[in-house]
Protein backbone atom coordinates (compact mmCIF):
# COMPACT_ATOMS: atom_id res chain seq x y z
CA UNK A 1 0.00 0.00 0.00
CA UNK A 2 2.79 2.42 0.92
CA UNK A 3 4.53 2.01 -2.38
CA UNK A 4 1.61 4.00 -3.90
CA UNK A 5 2.61 6.86 -1.58
CA UNK A 6 3.67 9.95 -4.13
CA UNK A 7 7.36 10.28 -3.38
CA UNK A 8 6.87 14.07 -4.13
CA UNK A 9 4.45 14.23 -0.97
CA UNK A 10 6.80 12.71 1.31
CA UNK A 11 7.45 16.13 2.82
CA UNK A 12 4.85 17.20 4.99
CA UNK A 13 5.18 21.26 3.75
CA UNK A 14 5.10 19.36 0.05
CA UNK A 15 2.01 18.36 0.83
CA UNK A 16 0.56 21.19 2.24
CA UNK A 17 1.68 23.69 -0.49
CA UNK A 18 -0.44 21.39 -2.74
CA UNK A 19 -3.79 21.42 -0.37
CA UNK A 20 -3.37 24.98 -0.99
CA UNK A 21 -2.82 25.10 -4.15
CA UNK A 22 -5.70 21.99 -4.95
CA UNK A 23 -8.39 25.22 -2.80
CA UNK A 24 -7.34 27.93 -4.46
CA UNK A 25 -6.71 29.50 -7.99
CA UNK A 26 -3.68 30.09 -6.96
CA UNK A 27 -1.48 31.62 -3.89
CA UNK A 28 1.05 33.98 -3.38
CA UNK A 29 4.69 33.66 -1.95
CA UNK A 30 4.02 35.48 0.94
CA UNK A 31 0.66 34.37 1.93
CA UNK A 32 1.99 30.54 1.59
CA UNK A 33 4.96 31.71 4.04
CA UNK A 34 2.55 33.12 6.55
CA UNK A 35 -0.09 30.56 6.31
CA UNK A 36 2.19 27.34 6.11
CA UNK A 37 4.55 28.99 9.06
CA UNK A 38 7.79 28.63 7.17
CA UNK A 39 11.22 30.30 6.46
CA UNK A 40 11.77 31.72 3.23
CA UNK A 41 14.29 29.37 1.97
CA UNK A 42 12.77 26.48 3.22
CA UNK A 43 9.67 27.39 1.54
CA UNK A 44 11.78 27.96 -1.82
CA UNK A 45 13.29 24.72 -2.05
CA UNK A 46 9.94 23.44 -1.79
CA UNK A 47 8.35 24.68 -4.48
CA UNK A 48 11.29 24.09 -6.82
CA UNK A 49 11.03 20.89 -6.26
CA UNK A 50 7.03 20.26 -6.88
CA UNK A 51 8.05 22.96 -9.74
CA UNK A 52 10.88 20.11 -10.99
CA UNK A 53 7.63 17.13 -11.32
CA UNK A 54 5.67 19.79 -12.56
CA UNK A 55 3.00 19.74 -9.89
CA UNK A 56 2.62 23.79 -9.98
CA UNK A 57 2.96 26.28 -11.95
CA UNK A 58 4.84 29.73 -11.50
CA UNK A 59 4.10 33.19 -12.42
CA UNK A 60 5.89 36.22 -11.53
CA UNK A 61 3.98 39.40 -11.83
CA UNK A 62 5.32 43.28 -10.99
CA UNK A 63 3.35 45.34 -8.07
CA UNK A 64 4.93 48.73 -8.82
CA UNK A 65 8.36 47.70 -8.38
CA UNK A 66 8.12 44.31 -6.31
CA UNK A 67 7.96 41.21 -8.53
CA UNK A 68 4.69 39.13 -7.08
CA UNK A 69 5.38 35.60 -7.56
CA UNK A 70 2.47 33.36 -7.14
CA UNK A 71 1.68 29.48 -7.78
CA UNK A 72 -0.92 27.63 -9.17
CA UNK A 73 -1.38 23.62 -9.12
CA UNK A 74 -1.38 21.65 -12.64
CA UNK A 75 -3.29 19.45 -14.03
CA UNK A 76 -0.88 16.65 -13.33
CA UNK A 77 -0.51 18.40 -9.50
CA UNK A 78 -4.22 18.37 -9.14
CA UNK A 79 -4.57 14.84 -10.08
CA UNK A 80 -1.55 13.37 -8.31
CA UNK A 81 -3.06 15.36 -5.13
CA UNK A 82 -6.44 13.97 -5.70
CA UNK A 83 -4.84 10.39 -5.41
CA UNK A 84 -2.70 11.00 -2.65
CA UNK A 85 -5.84 11.79 -0.53
CA UNK A 86 -7.72 8.87 -1.90
CA UNK A 87 -4.88 6.57 -0.71
CA UNK A 88 -4.79 7.93 2.75
CA UNK A 89 -8.18 7.47 3.09
CA UNK A 90 -8.73 4.27 1.95
CA UNK A 91 -5.78 3.21 3.89
CA UNK A 92 -7.92 5.06 7.20
CA UNK A 93 -10.78 2.29 5.62
CA UNK A 94 -8.61 -0.28 5.54
CA UNK A 95 -7.51 -0.48 9.16
CA UNK A 96 -10.88 0.15 10.24
CA UNK A 97 -11.99 -3.67 9.17
CA UNK B 1 1.89 5.56 10.52
CA UNK B 2 -1.03 4.33 12.79
CA UNK B 3 -4.75 4.63 12.35
CA UNK B 4 -4.95 7.62 14.63
CA UNK B 5 -2.01 9.25 12.79
CA UNK B 6 -3.71 9.21 9.35
CA UNK B 7 -7.04 10.52 10.60
CA UNK B 8 -5.10 13.26 12.03
CA UNK B 9 -3.13 13.77 8.87
CA UNK B 10 -6.42 13.67 6.57
CA UNK B 11 -8.11 15.99 8.92
CA UNK B 12 -5.15 18.50 8.95
CA UNK B 13 -4.71 19.12 5.46
CA UNK B 14 -8.49 19.04 5.03
CA UNK B 15 -8.43 22.13 7.51
CA UNK B 16 -5.74 23.47 5.63
CA UNK B 17 -6.99 23.68 2.76
CA UNK B 18 -10.29 25.33 4.24
CA UNK B 19 -8.42 27.66 6.15
CA UNK B 20 -6.16 28.62 3.10
CA UNK B 21 -9.53 29.58 0.78
CA UNK B 22 -11.94 30.95 3.46
CA UNK B 23 -11.67 34.32 5.36
CA UNK B 24 -12.10 32.94 8.57
CA UNK B 25 -11.09 35.85 10.88
CA UNK B 26 -14.60 36.98 10.77
CA UNK B 27 -15.92 37.37 14.43
CA UNK B 28 -19.74 37.10 15.23
CA UNK B 29 -19.29 39.78 17.90
CA UNK B 30 -18.97 42.17 14.79
CA UNK B 31 -22.24 41.06 13.39
CA UNK B 32 -23.67 41.64 17.03
CA UNK B 33 -22.43 45.00 17.67
CA UNK B 34 -23.17 46.16 13.86
CA UNK B 35 -27.20 44.99 14.85
CA UNK B 36 -27.35 47.01 17.84
CA UNK B 37 -25.47 49.94 15.87
CA UNK B 38 -28.51 49.72 13.04
CA UNK B 39 -31.26 49.22 15.50
CA UNK B 40 -30.02 52.45 17.22
CA UNK B 41 -29.86 54.01 14.17
CA UNK B 42 -33.29 53.01 12.67
CA UNK B 43 -34.23 54.23 16.66
CA UNK B 44 -32.69 58.05 15.58
CA UNK B 45 -33.69 57.81 12.02
CA UNK B 46 -37.44 57.10 13.29
CA UNK B 47 -37.59 60.01 15.57
CA UNK B 48 -36.48 62.33 12.86
CA UNK B 49 -39.01 61.05 10.74
CA UNK B 50 -42.15 60.80 13.31
CA UNK B 51 -41.06 62.70 16.16
CA UNK B 52 -42.69 62.07 19.23
CA UNK B 53 -44.78 65.08 19.98
CA UNK B 54 -47.81 64.02 17.59
CA UNK B 55 -50.23 60.87 18.50
CA UNK B 56 -48.91 57.64 16.87
CA UNK B 57 -49.71 57.46 13.47
CA UNK B 58 -49.14 61.26 12.44
CA UNK B 59 -45.66 62.08 11.24
CA UNK B 60 -44.07 65.66 12.76
CA UNK B 61 -42.08 65.60 9.48
CA UNK B 62 -41.29 63.82 5.68
CA UNK B 63 -38.52 62.33 4.20
CA UNK B 64 -39.33 65.29 1.69
CA UNK B 65 -37.85 68.00 3.78
CA UNK B 66 -33.80 68.53 2.87
CA UNK B 67 -32.97 69.25 6.43
CA UNK B 68 -34.51 65.86 7.53
CA UNK B 69 -32.72 64.00 4.71
CA UNK B 70 -29.79 65.16 5.34
CA UNK B 71 -30.12 63.93 8.58
CA UNK B 72 -31.27 60.59 7.92
CA UNK B 73 -28.37 60.18 5.43
CA UNK B 74 -26.02 61.12 8.08
CA UNK B 75 -27.39 58.99 10.48
CA UNK B 76 -26.79 55.99 7.90
CA UNK B 77 -23.32 56.76 7.31
CA UNK B 78 -22.26 56.89 10.78
CA UNK B 79 -24.09 53.31 11.48
CA UNK B 80 -22.29 52.07 8.77
CA UNK B 81 -18.86 53.11 9.20
CA UNK B 82 -19.28 52.44 13.01
CA UNK B 83 -20.23 48.86 11.91
CA UNK B 84 -17.72 48.11 9.43
CA UNK B 85 -15.01 49.68 11.48
CA UNK B 86 -15.88 46.62 14.01
CA UNK B 87 -15.97 44.14 11.77
CA UNK B 88 -12.22 45.40 10.47
CA UNK B 89 -10.82 46.12 14.51
CA UNK B 90 -12.58 42.67 15.44
CA UNK B 91 -10.94 40.90 12.49
CA UNK B 92 -7.57 41.86 13.34
CA UNK B 93 -8.06 40.80 16.78
CA UNK B 94 -9.07 37.25 16.02
CA UNK B 95 -6.61 37.14 13.21
CA UNK B 96 -4.14 38.01 15.70
CA UNK B 97 -5.49 35.27 18.24
CA UNK B 98 -5.35 32.09 15.20
CA UNK B 99 -1.69 33.56 14.52
CA UNK B 100 -3.24 34.98 10.93
CA UNK B 101 -2.95 37.73 9.31
CA UNK B 102 -6.52 39.31 8.05
CA UNK B 103 -4.84 40.77 4.16
CA UNK B 104 -4.98 37.25 3.01
CA UNK B 105 -5.81 35.94 -0.81
CA UNK B 106 -9.24 34.60 0.84
CA UNK B 107 -9.80 38.23 2.46
CA UNK B 108 -8.98 39.90 -0.92
CA UNK B 109 -11.06 37.63 -2.15
CA UNK B 110 -13.99 38.56 0.02
CA UNK B 111 -13.48 42.19 -0.53
CA UNK B 112 -13.39 41.55 -4.34
CA UNK B 113 -16.48 38.98 -4.60
CA UNK B 114 -18.35 41.97 -1.89
CA UNK B 115 -17.45 45.23 -3.80
CA UNK B 116 -19.14 44.84 -7.08
CA UNK B 117 -22.51 44.19 -5.25
CA UNK B 118 -21.58 46.89 -2.66
CA UNK B 119 -20.91 50.02 -4.72
CA UNK B 120 -23.08 49.14 -7.84
CA UNK B 121 -26.16 49.21 -4.20
CA UNK B 122 -24.74 51.89 -3.14
CA UNK B 123 -24.16 54.37 -6.28
CA UNK B 124 -28.11 53.34 -6.84
CA UNK B 125 -29.05 54.25 -4.15
CA UNK B 126 -27.70 57.52 -3.68
CA UNK B 127 -28.68 57.88 -7.64
CA UNK B 128 -32.56 57.27 -6.11
CA UNK B 129 -31.78 59.75 -3.18
CA UNK B 130 -30.17 62.89 -5.61
CA UNK B 131 -33.72 61.94 -8.38
CA UNK B 132 -35.79 62.05 -5.34
CA UNK B 133 -37.44 58.61 -5.48
CA UNK B 134 -36.87 57.75 -1.77
CA UNK B 135 -39.70 54.67 -1.90
CA UNK B 136 -37.36 52.14 -3.01
CA UNK B 137 -34.19 53.09 -0.96
CA UNK B 138 -34.27 50.37 1.82
CA UNK B 139 -35.41 47.65 0.10
CA UNK B 140 -32.81 48.45 -2.58
CA UNK B 141 -30.10 48.33 0.78
CA UNK B 142 -31.48 45.24 1.68
CA UNK B 143 -31.21 43.48 -1.22
CA UNK B 144 -27.64 44.71 -2.70
CA UNK B 145 -26.47 43.87 0.98
CA UNK B 146 -27.90 40.27 0.38
CA UNK B 147 -26.49 39.93 -3.39
CA UNK B 148 -22.76 41.19 -1.91
CA UNK B 149 -23.41 38.74 1.17
CA UNK B 150 -24.05 35.83 -0.76
CA UNK B 151 -21.42 36.39 -3.55
CA UNK B 152 -19.17 36.87 -0.16
CA UNK B 153 -19.89 34.22 1.25
CA UNK B 154 -17.93 31.83 -0.80
CA UNK B 155 -14.60 33.60 0.73
CA UNK B 156 -16.06 32.81 4.40
CA UNK B 157 -18.07 30.98 6.81
CA UNK B 158 -21.21 29.41 4.51
CA UNK B 159 -23.75 30.73 7.24
CA UNK B 160 -23.20 34.50 5.51
CA UNK B 161 -24.69 32.93 2.26
CA UNK B 162 -27.74 32.18 4.50
CA UNK B 163 -28.06 35.54 5.56
CA UNK B 164 -27.86 37.22 2.66
CA UNK B 165 -30.76 35.15 0.99
CA UNK B 166 -32.61 35.95 4.16
CA UNK B 167 -31.56 39.95 3.03
CA UNK B 168 -32.51 39.85 -0.28
CA UNK B 169 -36.50 37.93 0.57
CA UNK B 170 -36.81 40.88 3.20
CA UNK B 171 -35.62 43.57 0.16
CA UNK B 172 -38.35 42.10 -1.78
CA UNK B 173 -40.69 41.77 0.34
CA UNK B 174 -40.32 45.93 1.90
CA UNK B 175 -40.54 46.33 -2.23
CA UNK B 176 -43.82 45.04 -1.72
CA UNK B 177 -45.04 46.63 1.15
CA UNK B 178 -44.16 50.60 0.88
CA UNK B 179 -44.06 53.13 3.59
CA UNK B 180 -42.62 50.17 6.25
CA UNK B 181 -39.27 50.44 4.67
CA UNK B 182 -37.47 51.39 8.01
CA UNK B 183 -39.12 48.44 9.96
CA UNK B 184 -37.71 46.28 7.30
CA UNK B 185 -34.49 47.94 7.38
CA UNK B 186 -34.48 47.54 10.78
CA UNK B 187 -35.10 43.58 11.07
CA UNK B 188 -32.07 43.16 8.28
CA UNK B 189 -29.76 45.27 9.10
CA UNK B 190 -30.48 45.09 13.04
CA UNK B 191 -32.49 41.95 14.04
CA UNK B 192 -31.04 39.19 11.26
CA UNK B 193 -27.55 40.68 12.22
CA UNK B 194 -27.90 40.27 15.64
CA UNK B 195 -29.07 36.97 15.45
CA UNK B 196 -26.60 35.57 12.71
CA UNK B 197 -23.58 37.13 15.08
CA UNK B 198 -24.91 35.06 18.29
CA UNK B 199 -25.22 32.26 15.77
CA UNK B 200 -21.71 32.53 14.36
CA UNK B 201 -20.40 33.55 17.58
CA UNK B 202 -21.53 30.02 19.39
CA UNK B 203 -20.57 27.79 16.45
CA UNK B 204 -16.81 29.67 15.55
CA UNK B 205 -15.67 32.40 17.86
CA UNK B 206 -16.26 30.34 21.26
CA UNK B 207 -13.43 27.21 20.52
CA UNK B 208 -10.71 30.06 20.38
CA UNK B 209 -11.47 32.70 23.28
Amino acid sequence: MLEHFDKAFENRVRLQIMAVLAANERYDFNALKELLEVTDGNLASHLKALEKVAYIRVNKAFVGRKTNTSYEASEKGKQAFAKHLETLENLIKQQKK
Amino acid sequence: MNHEQLQSELLSIRHLMERSAKFISLSGLSGILAGCYALIGAALGYREVYGFSSKIGYRDHYVTEDAVLVRLVIIASVVLLLSVGTAVWLSVRKGRKQKQGIWNPASRGLLKAMGVPLVTGGLFVVIMIARGTYGLVAPSCLIFYGLALVAGGQYTYSDVKGLGILQIVLGLLAACLPGYGLIFWSLGFGVLHILYGFIMYFKYDRRIA
